[in-house]
């Protein structure tokens, strides 16, 4: 144990915390697309997690942009509240634009 | 019949110069290759990989292009696999055994600032060939010190123990520091010629580069160390020949294997 998990008194700020934290990891895989969550990565600190999710998700040129986001500050759906989130939107199918009819003479809708 | 003298049948003059710098990529390359599946967490273990796989590159591109210089036709693998430790012509900063996980980092850091200044020179040089090489190879190297750069602080300014071994591992690289801007190794000519650079005048900067990331991490140099040379020339430390035992001896084996 001695020296261990001992902190050593320093006088600067702590560069990194403890623990290592998971980030979840999303990658824009060409200019123009929105980023995509590909997985996530455990690291010391948010700049050692983007290196991390570099060398894990973008070996073979999948990407020319990356996130990481403590998986922490991610807020969740709670799965057991599915019903009351989600199925509600079932029976609503005018919220679709299945039944309109495309006007004639318009291009690119 | 005559026996060549391995000790004295070597590359000369650009040729020389190329095969130490790949001889640096591919012992340094061969360290980190020890690591893999032996690194703390996995993501870290796949991050040094890739630093020993970005290396393996280059020894390639290098060792390939000393071998044409040459023109004995020698291959990038007769150089890599058939040639005796007293033929390399790396640093033996880059041969020391791994050692710690802060010695592993720390030398990774130190090599790295190092050839951010050559391969950024190399990327003007005169030989085309070479200079192709070191801008690719600069991209790679600079993302390498930045990984292994930022361990170093962190190890520094981390616990008792990990500042404790990070402040260890700095001794026992320190030996190693000025052969590296050594330029007896190359031919003087190549400098003028704007083909090679000189090493020596790569020292100051990256002196610069050192202290301030030792004064970020809270790491002194002691400064009291007896100076290593020779590696350039042939004389190694005993690490190296064991290195390159375990490296080439499938190749010695089975010559030619491939898969």
């Amino acid at each position: 144990m001695q020296g261990h998990s001992e902190e050593r008194p320093v006088d600067k700020s702590p560069v990194a915390p403890d623990r290592a934290e998971v980030y979840e990891v999303f990658v824009r895989p060409r200019r123009g697309l929105s980023h995509t969550h590909v997985g996530s990565v455990h690291a010391h600190g948010p700049d050692t997690a983007l290196r991390y999710a570099r060398d894990l998700y973008t070996r073979r040129t999948e990407g020319v942009g990356l996130w990481v986001v403590p998986a922490a500050a991610i807020k969740s759906s709670n799965p057991d509240e599915k019903d009351m989130f989600f199925d509600p939107a079932e029976d609503k199918t005018y919220r679709h634009a299945n039944s309109y009819e495309v006007p004639e003479g318009v291009e690119h809708l | 019949m005559t026996v060549e003298d391995p000790r004295t049948t070597a590359v000369t003059g650009l040729g020389h110069y190329v095969l130490g710098l790949g001889d640096d990529a591919l012992v340094l390359s061969e360290r980190c290759a020890e690591l893999i599946t032996r690194s703390p967490t996995i993501e870290e273990d796949l991050a040094i990989s890739n630093i020993a796989l970005d290396l393996l590159g280059q020894a390639r591109g290098l060792l390939a292009h000393a071998g044409e210089l040459e023109g004995a036709g020698r291959s990038e693998d007769d150089l890599a696999y058939l040639r005796l430790d007293t033929q390399f012509r790396n640093c033996a900063l880059a041969e020391v055994p791994n050692g710690d996980f802060a010695f592993v980092m720390l030398r990774i850091y130190l090599l790295s600032e190092y050839f951010i200044l050559r391969y950024a020179a190399l990327a003007d040089s005169a030989d085309s060939q070479l200079s192709a090489i070191s801008a690719k190879a600069l991209k790679e190297v600079s993302y390498h010190k930045l990984h292994a750069r930022d361990w170093v602080i962190r190890l520094g300014r981390g616990t008792a123990e990990s500042a404790k071994r990070a402040q260890a591992a700095l001794a026992d690289a320190e030996p190693y520091f000025d052969e590296l801007f050594d330029d007896t190794w190359i031919h003087p000519d190549l400098i003028t010629a704007g083909i090679a650079v000189s090493e020596a005048a790569l020292r100051d900067q990256w002196q610069a580069a050192l202290d301030k990331t030792l004064s970020e991490a809270d790491l002194e140099l002691p400064g009291a160390s007896r100076p290593f040379s020779g590696a350039r020339h042939g004389r190694h430390t005993e690490h190296l020949g064991n290195l390159l035992a375990l490296t080439q001896s499938l190749h010695r084996a089975h010559p030619g294997a491939s898969w």
